[in-house]
């Protein structure tokens, strides 16, 4: 220990704390502040391009399960609308074989309605016709009846005889 | 850089290590070689006002005296390396093992440019050459460039593993400084006292004295109320105990410091001792086996000192940061 401090020389000590301390300011102003601080802001450089490379990657992913959505959706819609569609052919279609049935049956009916009414017609017609024609054949056959004076009379008290029986 | 060059690079320290402790031998042959090497290994550990790399190549640094008001600067080449003495202004100065003494007993306080002031101004120098650059290299690129792809990874160690997890994100960024400073600085000045240039700054205690004392500062300048308020009235501990406690929390924050003060200088220093004395068993084994073994021995020890000059950079800044966290830690008590 007493070489220790015999040995301690004064103007090594002043020197070294001297050229240590303006070393320490000198090299904080020149070099270590500019190192440090290359250092960190390429580190922030790094740090914010690894941050927007992330970023860039989980919008990428949103946009392709936006992507898988908006295609599952339009799926869902195309089958929807199909279906829709398929339901209103089929409505217009039973619509259609409806009306056609209804518009058959109409058409039936009156054919059938225009059929009855001219038979009725007809046969209303043949029945005077035919009432015609008996009345024409009896009058022709009156008139050859009534042709002589003895027919006349016997027809007279036939129907007398007739009549008083009633 | 790769594992062959690294190994290279230390086989080369070695052998000049070896060739610097082998001028040294023959220059005075007829002492004992025991106490040569001892001498050798202290006269290393110490520091030294002029600069030497071999025998006949060395640089004298300038010498600064202050004594009685009056400074004196005049080059350490005058001492012909403390053979001869110097005498400026009416005063006679010489060097006694290593200390400068006045001849009228007059006490100089030594501000000189020594060889480890030399040293710390050279790493002080790489340092700001260095980040300025790496600075300047983000200036470009998002990414650094050249030394600033090596020198990066222990800055962000420094943030990530050290800073923020003993400070908090919270508090981290103002310690940032100096945390990265003492790191490196540490640390490449031990890789120095890897080389063969024979320099030794860490294993001076005055510098890792100031070292401690910035943290000692810089904790207790930063410290908050409940920081105090565990030292000096210890929550959630029955009174008596509180009285107990003040005074050794109280201790406990120069301890601290102290405790790396120590530790980084006795490890750096224990490190050249052994490694040292390794390289100066070779001259007295003088046997192709015994001197062989120990220079494997330096060898994988020089390999461990690698390690440690790191590895005590790291303890030093992960423990300053401990203490600056604890300094600044919001406590909670329910």
């Amino acid at each position: 220990m007493e070489k220790l401090i015999n040995d301690f020389s004064v103007g090594l000590f002043f020197w070294q704390s001297l050229l240590f301390i303006a070393l320490i300011l000198l090299l904080k102003k020149f070099a270590w502040g500019p190192i440090l601080m290359a250092v960190e802001e390429r580190e922030e450089g790094i740090r914010s391009a690894l941050d927007s490379a992330e970023k860039a990657k989980s919008e990428l992913e949103n946009l392709n399960a936006d992507n898988e959505r908006i295609l599952a959706e339009a799926r869902i819609e195309r089958d929807a609308l199909l279906k829709e569609a398929r339901e209103i052919k089929d409505a217009i279609v039973n619509d259609a074989k409806e009306l056609a049935n209804t518009e058959a049956d109409k058409i039936l009916t009156t054919a059938k309605d225009q059929i009855n009414n001219e038979k009725l017609k007809a046969i209303t017609e043949l029945k005077n016709s035919v009432a015609e024609l008996s009345i024409d054949i009896a009058e022709k056959v009156l008139r050859s009846e009534l042709a002589d004076k003895a027919k006349q009379e016997a027809l007279v008290s036939n129907a007398l005889k007739e009549s008083e029986l009633n | 850089m790769n594992i062959k060059t690294i190994i290279f690079t230390i086989v080369i320290s070695v052998f000049s290590s070896l060739n610097v402790l082998a001028e040294q031998h023959m220059s005075d042959g007829d002492k004992d070689i025991k106490t040569e090497i001892k001498e050798t290994i202290a006269h290393h550990l110490m520091d030294s006002h002029d600069f030497v790399l071999t025998h006949d190549l060395s640089f004298p640094l300038p010498i600064i005296l202050y004594t009685d008001g009056n400074l004196d600067i005049f080059s350490s080449a005058n001492f012909h390396h403390g053979t001869t003495s110097h005498t400026v202004n009416g005063r006679t100065y010489s060097l006694d093992h290593g200390h400068i003494v006045e001849a009228s007993g007059l006490h100089p306080v030594d501000f000189s440019i020594t060889k480890n002031v030399t040293f710390i101004m050279i790493v002080f120098l790489i340092m700001l050459v260095m980040f300025t650059r790496m600075a300047k290299s983000y200036k470009k690129n998002a990414l650094p460039s050249g030394m600033g792809r090596l020198l990066e990874p222990i800055v962000l160690y420094i943030r990530d593993d050290i800073a923020i997890p003993n400070i908090g994100e919270k508090h981290y960024k103002k310690y940032m400084s100096y945390l990265l400073t003492v790191f490196f600085f540490i640390w490449i000045i031990n890789l120095f006292g890897l080389t063969p240039l024979g320099v030794n700054v860490t294993n001076n205690i005055a510098v890792t004295f100031s070292l401690a004392l910035i943290t000692y500062v810089l904790t207790t300048v930063s410290a908050n109320k409940s920081y105090w308020g565990h030292i000096f009235w210890m929550p959630g501990v029955p009174v008596p105990m509180k009285f107990i406690l003040a005074p050794i929390e109280l201790l406990g924050t120069i301890i601290k410091p102290f405790s790396l003060m120590i530790r980084l200088y006795a490890n750096i220093t224990a490190g050249h001792v052994v490694l040292m004395s390794i390289l100066g068993m070779i001259f007295i084994f003088k046997g192709w086996v015994g001197s062989s073994l120990s220079f494997g021995l330096a060898f994988a020890l020089s390999l461990l000192e690698l390690l440690v000059a790191a590895l005590q950079a790291y303890i030093f800044t992960m423990l300053s940061a401990l203490y600056f966290g604890a300094a600044v830690e919001d406590y909670h008590h329910e």
